[in-house]
């Protein structure tokens, strides 16, 4: 019966002419390196470009554009492979990069990762407008040499180089199509294992090998085919049934039904962190730290995450960190254990009748704010309820729409606010410098001296073992002061076509990668739905 | 102008009347257009924010960028020419991409879904209800009222996803791919999705032509028609059908406008690229062109659907005077 | 062929007779009739007696089952309809299995696998080590009987270990498992897979028991552990956060009935009178009013919600029902008067109304005897259907933090809710259907009942045959 269908339908994995097919939630909204903010735009954008590094299955930096590189205390050299070439043919050089690094400082073009940069000698102040882009801190010494200039020691500066705000940019291809560059597949030329043949907008993609890429031999996947966009899971799971589509991210509820259909289920932690931060500004009832250990002293985490949640893969998170996270030789959870909660409903009772004094008698009912997203409404719920029965607290769930949520979030507007942080690079840093005072993502504006001292000890030490001490001092610090309620660390469950192999989850940069990825071809005409 | 109306004066009365409903069309879209950019800017939010915050420097640069660090006075009557001149700007969320090229690529895809669900909607809504009229208080009628309760009283996602699993069984069942479970492409992509997106239109439809059916068989003309002897069902298709049918041609123009924009659910099962999704994402991203685009193309298109159904409905029905109705 | 013989009498005239002109029944108005008629129809008074009930259900259901319906027994999410069960308390500590108790759970001959524990709030499992497996995938499948091949949800992986073991407490249910366990070498072959299957024993944690007052405070984890509760009774079930399903359906059907009946019949009112006004008076008149009915469907429905949100001043946690009603007040009567407006013009050129006219009538009169009873049918329709549009925008708006505040409930948002879950848990869904489902059913059953109660021509019985 599979057989017949075979020759009907394309297949999701068709091992004869390596085509796969995927659906993807949304349209990439940009394909403008300089522009690009979330994460469909980085999925398209890490198989058809490449930087000067890249990650590999196990989430590792391996050699990208650069061949080798070598990083000191005042900067750092790439030596750039000769065969590495565009789409069009032409070689990728190292101008490629200095042009790319100094249009995403140019104020003009208010590229919104633009402080990914900053590590690079003058970033910040050119793009303040401070300072002409050409006294940016890098020099293409030839075609195949870039040196770059560090504002200050930057000991985890490689692992920005993947992001793609650091791929090469090349300005004549840029400048011919103005506003209109990357907005059509053939408005934009590509230096990365895929070129993107066919775009059309809102419907579908299709990624063919570009026979340009130095590493070309490898690719293992012909074409891989994007048909269908939809954020629905209910829809994604009916497209893997009817085997239209090679791997399906899974919600609560298409899990169960994957279960009951007999499907191999994976999973994937992705490093995204969940909190709830408490708001630090003036007059705001949420600076009372008792009423903020009281909250410590009943939440617990496993429970949110066991019984709310209740999606494998999600894991309680007790510190700043989560598992994702290497330290010095293992990883830093093993090597720094978080502060373990301590649910005691008798010394919480305690502690929020001190607080309770403070306010003279009587606390203020605290805003909760969440986005309008079904899981975030239904930790809100369940916050609300358990701060409740716990400690007589009167929480108002304050739901908003995505832009509203954000405005509320800047302007203060909240006690409490359930937020997340992805990763932009493979550093402990780019979570522990979240909570430093100056950080615009420091939504609840606290600021202690003893964090921002062991931020900058993390940033600037070149020592592997002073950064991650400083790193266990971090989450330390926001334990005792109560600075966030750690929730959870993310996961993605999915469901892949048994055939598809190699398919690697990136926590870093586009995901997932299909770049390494081949097909099992004993395997391909096994119908996924028997 | 002025000679636009005065050719409309030479005209016949028809053509003047379209030429009036034109030019008060225009009034309207106006008129939505200013209070939506007002009332846009003014709700709390603010489009260039994001999830990962930027500095205070990246930020100006984004408001020079979009012209946001002008006043708004300033800011409406730069929106407002370049409207006339066709342009609606560049979306904010698809960063290369213009509303014009936006709308120009997914209307016709919600058009050609809209037009075959109301095409489903108005046959169903007809032949059901005129079914349940004849069989009233019999139990074609009692199904035919469940039917049409549990259509509205269900979330249409149930009926998206519900249809869905019907696909995908039918497909395991025969072995063959009968109808694709989603995706855009040709008719066969359409059917399921357009039948989805026309129920609730089709259920509204059903009991409208139910009521006036039992209006219309009451009334003399009807009683006269059957006295002459002709049979009940040449009653019903030459007398009380074309009768009844009049208060379903009132509601089709709004009914074809808000179809054909407003199928999110079934754009998001079905994954097929209509506008739908930009009428509501636009508003929670404050994506404040495509906001403005979507709104006045569809208050434009509403004008003309509006003003179609009230030509068509004069044509149908001789007892309603277009043109008469300015002295009166 | 006989002529029929007439008798002459025949052709007598009668005398003048009294009962001729007499009326024989009480001389009723228009309204009384419709009462007459409408109390005739059995359906509309069993109509009429569901509406009173869903009324009741909501008003005064809350005092008859008195219980908090923002109130969460997480241990009890997403239970069908149930009575009260007795639990065990449970206090979780970290799991330390030492070397004597791990071989002593091992001990015996072929045991490869052992549970140590088994209850809601854990599961505790035991292995003897795979030669040479350098991890250990653990999946549980939740649903052995249903789909017997599949492992099930990937649990955790673990690194090889001269003791392995797994303490699982994701989402455990008094139900069977079946775990496997599944070694695997360096290179990523398996090489064994252990399988065991178990039944959770009903369990509640410690701190969920004093929370729900089933626990006394003073009493520490030694102590609490293994005591007895009994977790309440869910004639309906509980939904994804463990609240009972027929409190939050009663106390939903308040903001639900208020805003689904309340909001159709102002906006289908005004709609009535705003289109029976334009269509009467017709012309320049007309013409400008169904204009202003194009505005107002053309504006973008969610952002005047906002807006309507901020001119209200509506904090967080406070309920929008005020604002929402008047903003879909605002928004909604325009499909209304274009309805009501096409049947106006329709019938003022019919003769009869002409001949009112010409009689003196004054247009209110008009409208009121002679365009109100033709209308109705469409306007109740009309009205019918506004119901669970009503029902599912407050829904939405509530969805989108702009109605009610959570945790109160409404049918709409509990029907939202249950969607999520409409595969595993339907009865999470169902339930608020059918109360909305009702709500309609009765509202149109009462429509139509209206609707022949009004119309005078159908005096007779059924209109057409």
């Amino acid at each position: 019966m599979c057989l017949q269908a075979a020759g009907l339908q394309a297949r999701a994995v068709d091992a004869a002419s390596r085509t796969i097919s995927l659906a993807m939630a949304t349209e990439p909204p940009s394909l403008n390196s300089l522009q690009a903010t979330d994460s469909e735009s980085f999925f398209v954008l890490t198989h058809v470009m490449e930087g000067l590094t890249q990650y590999n299955l196990d989430n590792e930096l391996v050699p990208g554009v650069a061949v080798r590189w070598q990083i000191d205390e005042g900067g750092a050299t790439f030596w750039l492979r000769r065969n590495a070439r565009w789409s069009d043919g032409k070689p990728v050089t190292a101008d490629q990069f200095v042009y790319a690094w100094r249009e995403a400082l140019d104020p003009v073009n208010a590229a919104p990762y633009a402080s990914i940069l900053f590590p690079v000698k003058n970033a910040r102040a050119i793009n303040n407008g401070k300072l002409d882009k050409a006294e940016l801190g890098v020099v293409a010494i030839d075609d195949h040499t870039l040196q770059v200039f560090f504002e200050q020691p930057c000991p985890y500066f490689l692992g920005l180089t993947a992001f793609a705000t650091y791929y090469p940019l090349r300005q004549d291809i840029v400048e011919a199509h103005g506003a209109r560059y990357a907005a059509e597949s053939n408005t934009m030329v590509y230096n990365g294992p895929y070129v993107l043949q066919r775009w059309v907008h809102g419907a579908s993609l299709r990624l063919v090998k570009n026979s340009a890429y130095w590493d070309v031999e490898r690719l293992a996947i012909n074409t891989i085919e994007i048909p269908y966009m939809t954020s629905s899971a209910a829809a994604t799971l009916n497209l893997f049934k009817d085997d239209a589509i090679a791997l399906a991210g899974l919600d609560a509820e298409s899990l169960k039904e994957a279960v009951v259909q007999g499907y191999p289920v994976r999973r994937f932690r992705n490093g995204i962190i969940y909190f709830i931060q408490f708001n630090f500004r003036d007059g705001r009832a949420s600076v009372n730290h008792d009423l903020r250990r009281a909250m410590q002293l009943v939440f617990d985490s496993a429970t949110l995450v066991n019984k709310v949640i209740a999606m494998p893969g999600n894991k309680a998170l007790d510190g700043l960190f989560p598992s994702t996270v290497n330290g010095v030789s293992e990883p830093f959870q093993r090597e720094f254990p978080p502060p373990l909660p301590q649910q005691n409903l008798v010394l919480a009772r305690e502690t929020i009748a001190t607080a309770r004094r403070a306010f003279g008698g009587e606390l203020p009912p605290l805003t909760l704010l969440v986005s309008e997203t079904p899981v975030s409404v239904i930790i809100g719920e369940y916050l609300q309820n358990m701060f409740k029965q716990a400690l007589g607290l009167d929480i108002r769930l304050d739901k908003q729409t995505f832009k509203q949520r954000i405005a509320k979030m800047q302007s203060g507007d909240f006690d409490l606010v359930l937020a997340g942080w992805g990763p932009d690079f493979d550093d402990p840093i780019t979570y522990g410098d979240l909570f430093a005072s100056w950080n615009e993502n420091n939504r609840g504006r606290y600021s202690s001296e003893r964090y921002d001292h062991w931020v900058a000890a993390g940033q600037q030490s070149s020592d592997p073992r002073a950064r991650m001490e400083a790193m266990n001092q971090l989450q330390l610090i926001l334990h005792a002061d109560v600075a966030i309620l750690p929730l959870f660390e993310g996961a993605s469950v999915y469901l892949q076509n048994p055939a598809l192999r190699g398919v690697g989850r990136a926590i870093f940069g586009g995901d997932p990668s299909y770049k390494f990825a081949w097909i099992e071809a004993a395997n391909a005409d096994a119908n996924i739905s028997r | 102008m002025q000679t636009f109306l005065a050719k409309t004066r030479q005209a016949g009365p028809l053509a003047r009347y379209i030429g009036g409903r034109l030019l008060s069309g225009l009034f309207t879209i106006w008129f939505i257009a200013t209070a939506t950019f007002f009332v846009m800017h003014w709700v709390p939010g603010d489009p260039l924010s994001d999830e990962k915050a930027v500095s205070a420097e990246i930020r100006q640069n984004l408001e020079a960028r979009y012209g946001l660090d002008k006043p708004l006075p300033q800011q409406y009557w730069i929106y407002i020419t370049s409207m006339l001149k066709g342009d609606f700007g560049i979306s904010y969320t698809q960063k290369n991409r213009s509303v014009n090229d936006i709308i120009a690529e997914h209307f016709p895809v919600s058009a050609m879904l809209g037009a075959l669900a109301i095409v489903f909607a108005t046959l169903g809504g007809i032949v059901w209800g005129a079914i349940a009229a004849r069989f009233r208080n019999r139990w074609p009628d009692a199904v035919i009222m469940f039917a049409v309760i549990l259509t509205v009283s269900v979330p249409s996602f149930v009926f998206a996803a519900l249809s869905q699993h019907l696909i995908i069984k039918l497909n395991q069942a025969t072995g063959v791919s009968v109808l694709p479970v989603a995706g855009w492409g040709g008719l066969r992509h359409m059917l399921v999705p357009a039948l989805v997106l026309g129920l609730g239109t089709m259920a509204y439809l059903t009991r409208l032509m139910r009521a006036s059916t039992l209006e219309v068989g009451s009334a003399d003309y009807i009683k006269t028609a059957r006295s002459k002897g002709l049979s009940s069902l040449q009653v019903f298709l030459h007398h009380e059908l074309r009768n009844a049918v009049l208060p379903l041609i009132t509601v089709l123009g709004p009914a074809i406008a808000a179809i054909t924009t407003g199928g999110f659910v079934v754009e998001l099962i079905f994954t097929i690229p209509g506008l739908g999704r930009y009428f509501v994402t636009a508003v929670q991203q404050l994506d404040y062109t495509v906001i403005m685009g979507t709104t006045v193309f569809y208050g434009a298109f509403l004008v003309l659907m509006v003003l179609l159904v009230d030509i068509v409905y004069g044509l149908v029905d001789p007892r309603i005077r277009l043109q008469g109705r300015a002295d009166a | 062929m006989l002529s029929p013989v007439i008798p002459r009498e025949y052709f007598e005239p009668l005398g003048r007779q009294q009962s001729e002109e007499l009326i024989t029944r009480p001389s009723l108005s228009y309204w009384q009739h419709v009462w007459l008629r409408f109390r005739k129809n059995r359906m509309a008074l069993a109509a009429l007696g569901v509406a009173l009930a869903l009324v009741l259900f909501a008003v005064i259901g809350p005092w008859l089952w008195p219980v908090d319906p923002a109130a969460q027994n997480i241990g009890s999410r997403s239970l069908g309809p149930t009575w009260s069960r007795s639990a065990e308390v449970v206090a979780w500590r970290p799991w330390r299995a030492d070397s004597a108790s791990w071989q002593a759970a091992l001990s015996g001959t072929g045991i490869d696998i052992a549970v140590v524990e088994a209850n809601t709030e854990y599961v505790r499992l035991l292995w003897k080590p795979v030669p040479k497996a350098t991890r250990y995938a653990v999946y549980r499948n939740d649903q052995p009987e249903l789909a017997r091949d599949s492992p099930g949800l990937p649990l955790e992986d673990i690194a090889a270990d001269a003791m392995p073991m797994l303490e699982d407490r994701l989402d455990l249910r008094e139900r069977d498992y079946r775990y496997s366990i599944i070694a695997y070498d360096g290179r990523g072959d398996e090489l064994q897979r252990y399988q065991i299957g178990l039944r959770p024993a009903l369990a509640i944690s410690l701190i969920d028991g004093q929370l729900q007052g089933l626990v006394p405070l003073e009493l520490d984890s030694r102590q609490a552990q293994g005591l007895g509760v009994t977790l309440p009774a869910h004639p309906l079930g509980t939904d994804h956060l463990g609240r009972d399903i027929l409190a939050r359906l009663m106390h939903g059907g308040r903001i639900s009935l208020f805003i689904g009946v309340a909001a159709p019949l102002l906006y289908v009112m005004f709609g009535a009178l705003y289109g029976g006004v334009a269509a009467y008076f017709g012309g320049r008149f007309d013409d400008v009013m169904m204009r202003v009915a194009d505005f107002v469907v053309a504006l973008p429905f969610l952002l005047f919600m906002i807006l309507f949100r901020v001119l209200f001043n509506i904090q967080p946690g406070e309920s929008g029902i005020t604002a929402m009603l008047v903003a879909m007040i605002v928004l909604g009567w325009p499909s209304t008067a274009r309805l009501v407006r096409g049947q106006v013009l329709q019938l003022k050129e019919q003769a009869f109304v002409n001949a009112a006219r010409i009689l003196g009538g004054r247009p209110f009169y008009i409208i009121m005897t002679h365009m109100l009873p033709n209308v109705m049918g469409v306007l109740l329709v009309s009205l019918t259907f506004a119901i669970p549009s009503a029902i599912f925008t407050e829904a939405f708006l509530s969805f989108i933090g702009l109605g009610v505040a959570p945790p109160a409930p409404s049918w709409g948002s509990m029907c939202n809710d249950g969607i999520r879950t409409m595969l595993s848990h339907p009865h999470e869904l169902l339930f608020p259907a059918i109360a909305i489902s009702l709500t309609v059913l009765a509202f149109n059953l009462l429509g139509d009942a209206l609707r022949d109660a009004f119309d005078i021509r159908l005096r007779e019985g059924v209109g057409n045959a």
